[in-house]
């Protein structure tokens, strides 16, 4: 009953005015919206906002720092830092997005199957859960790219597949309690099938918890992508990438041009940083709003 | 006479509480014939809501059920998949509590309407004219407006009057009413009713109306079902229950419930505290304990319902009490 009423209430205020629930998660959370969206707009128009070519190399100005233009100055190859920034956006961040929408995916539809079959089907996927906890997201996906070759594409689905018990396992817990509310039992005796409620109530219902849960997640997937790619198993080089730029940059920290690779590492802090404070806020509100 | 549209037969319903296989339903049989509406009465924890439950499948996890429930001559138990969905679009259920029975972020056309595209596969725009309609019929003007409304916009008894209307648009054969008053209060209670009761007579549905109010069931119902521990101890035409019961136990409920027309002294509590199925004494009368006119007999075996003047009772002293349990008799 409270229940229902917070469920309202919380989902009334943000049909009503999309911007107040921003505004209810503080400072913190609005500089965080601040730094995704940059770093969205980087993403989506990156290689059009560039000032330069990013893959176009010049070994004469290897190591340059800033001057007129060049922000950042050049990296190993006398590329621009900044184009480059701007042009690995892209990848730095479809990464982990595709990483957040496959866990959270298959995590709910077995989150629903589990709280709503109970009994056998929730030991089953409970305890296949539990063994999939085992193994390190890193160590899958440096197994998938030793099957499938590096790219990025193999070390996303690895990783999504080692996120996954993490999101079945808190939503699991909502849907059952979902699954228990009377409201479910009506729409039952209402003759509707177990697919239309859960999809057209209980997930909408745990929405709130998916997208908080999503936006920690992406964080965390992040920093593994840009490990993997750091590692030379993620995205290849001269493509232009967060965790390649580190990558190929590290000799310059030792040679006294740190310049290069800490850019690019900022930025990964930086856009982590903004996805872990705003998906708290928004957790606690869910949370909130639960109670 | 024709095949009864609703039978319960032998109905018996154990559930695992920690570990141990409690019976909360023991062998109850009853019928309701079409347009009939049937009376289910009892205290708390006696098992109206939970024969109301298992009529429509609706049992918690793990429930033992034995015995045979027929709709229309077909056994509830052996249907699955869209024959059980479109079962339960023939047989409706009102909840007792509106407010918790409506998902809280679903516009009222949305819950109105589901089960009509979803299942019966009629169109959105020929559901929302259905559905405003039915709202007219339970006395909810400006349809297309509340269909629009969220429930929380709703007070509690408008609510109750959706759901009545949510219930009635796929066209059932029987209404499953578990309390459907009991959240709402006095004035609303009797619009609730008034509305429900025309209704049924409007569409010519069979019901089978639970509360603890036997006063209300005796009002609306052609016939009453007394259930006491699980177990149903009389079963009588309406009219002649309140002042000529066969069980004790019915006497006794009557007895407790205030008169308006006169002036009463003490109400008269029952004695004892209402037992649930499980805590009954095996191999006694389950209401002997709390019983007036409890004799050695009564503790000897469980009593078999007897057919008595055209009711049914369960106790070995019925035909012996004939007529001196009436509310005034042993006042």
């Amino acid at each position: 009953m409270s229940t229902g009423m917070a469920v309202t209430a919380a989902v009334g205020t943000r049909r009503a005015r999309p911007l107040s629930g921003l505004r209810a998660t503080g400072v913190a959370g609005m500089v965080s919206a601040a730094v995704i969206a940059l770093a969205t707009i980087a993403a989506l128009f990156g290689p059009l906002l560039a000032p330069y070519n990013p893959d176009l190399p010049n070994l004469s100005l290897a190591w340059v720092g800033p001057v007129g233009g060049h922000l950042l100055g050049y990296d190993f190859q006398g590329r621009d830092v900044f184009s480059r920034l701007l042009a690995g956006a892209q990848s730095s961040m479809i990464g982990p997005l595709a990483v957040v929408v496959l866990s959270m995916a298959a995590g709910a539809l077995l989150a629903v199957v589990a709280a709503w079959r109970r009994g056998a089907a929730d030991a089953v996927i409970s305890s296949g859960l539990d063994i999939l906890f085992a193994f390190p997201g890193i160590l899958l996906a440096v197994l998938a790219t030793a099957i499938f070759g590096a790219g990025l594409t193999a070390a996303a689905i690895a990783l999504s597949i080692a996120y996954m018990p993490y999101v079945a396992r808190v939503l699991r817990g909502v849907a059952l309690r979902e699954r228990s509310q009377p409201y479910v039992a009506a729409l039952e005796v209402q003759g509707l099938s177990a697919t239309t409620i859960c999809v057209r109530h209980i997930i909408p219902n745990m929405l709130p918890l998916i997208v908080a849960q999503a936006t920690i997640m992406f964080g965390w997937a992040m920093v593994d992508l840009a490990a993997i790619s750091f590692l030379g198993l993620g995205v290849q080089p001269p493509e232009p990438n967060w965790g390649v730029m580190i990558s190929e940059n590290q000799t310059g920290i030792l040679q006294g041009y740190p310049l290069p690779a800490l850019s690019a590492g900022v930025c990964i802090v930086a856009v982590v940083i903004a996805f872990n404070v705003l998906g708290e806020r928004l957790f606690e509100q869910a949370q909130a709003a639960r109670q | 006479m024709s095949d009864p549209l609703l039978s319960v037969d032998g109905l018996t319903v154990r559930l695992e509480v920690r570990g141990e296989r409690r019976a909360v339903l023991r062998d109850v049989a009853l019928t309701v014939r079409a347009g009939e509406a049937l009376g289910l009465v009892g205290e708390s924890g006696s098992g109206k809501s939970m024969t109301a439950r298992a009529i429509d499948r609706l049992l918690p996890r793990g429930a033992e059920v034995d015995g045979t429930i027929r709709f229309g001559g077909r056994d509830v138990h052996a249907l699955s998949g869209a024959d059980l969905r479109r079962y339960r679009n023939q047989a409706a259920m009102i909840f007792q509590d509106p407010r918790a029975h409506v998902n809280p972020v679903r516009r009222i056309g949305d819950y109105m309407t589901e089960a009509l595209r979803t299942n019966l596969g009629v169109s959105p725009a020929a559901a929302s004219r259905r559905a405003s309609d039915m709202l007219a019929q339970v006395g909810i003007e400006g349809g297309s407006r509340r269909l629009r409304q969220y429930p929380h916009e709703m007070s509690g008894g408008m609510l109750q009057r959706v759901m009545i209307a949510a219930a009635l648009l796929t066209e059932p054969r029987l209404l499953l009413a578990d309390e459907p008053t009991t959240a709402l209060d006095v004035t609303t209670q009797a619009e609730v009713m008034a509305i429900l009761d025309e209704l049924r007579h409007e569409y010519g549905l069979a019901m089978l109306f639970i509360t603890h109010d036997l006063e209300l069931a005796a009002a609306i119902c052609d016939r009453t079902v007394v259930m006491y521990a699980g177990q149903i101890v009389e079963v009588r035409e309406s009219g002649r229950l309140h002042d000529d019961p066969l069980h004790p136990y019915t006497a006794a409920l009557a007895a407790a419930r205030p008169d308006i027309t006169r002036t009463a002294g003490r109400l008269r509590a029952i004695p004892g505290r209402p037992l649930s199925a499980f805590e009954a004494p095996p191999g006694e009368c389950a209401f002997a304990p709390r019983c007036p006119h409890a004799r050695d007999a009564c503790r000897a075996g469980t009593p078999a319902i007897t057919e008595l003047d055209g009711g049914l009772s369960r106790c070995v002293r019925a035909r012996e009490l004939r007529g001196k349990l009436g509310e005034r008799a042993n006042a």
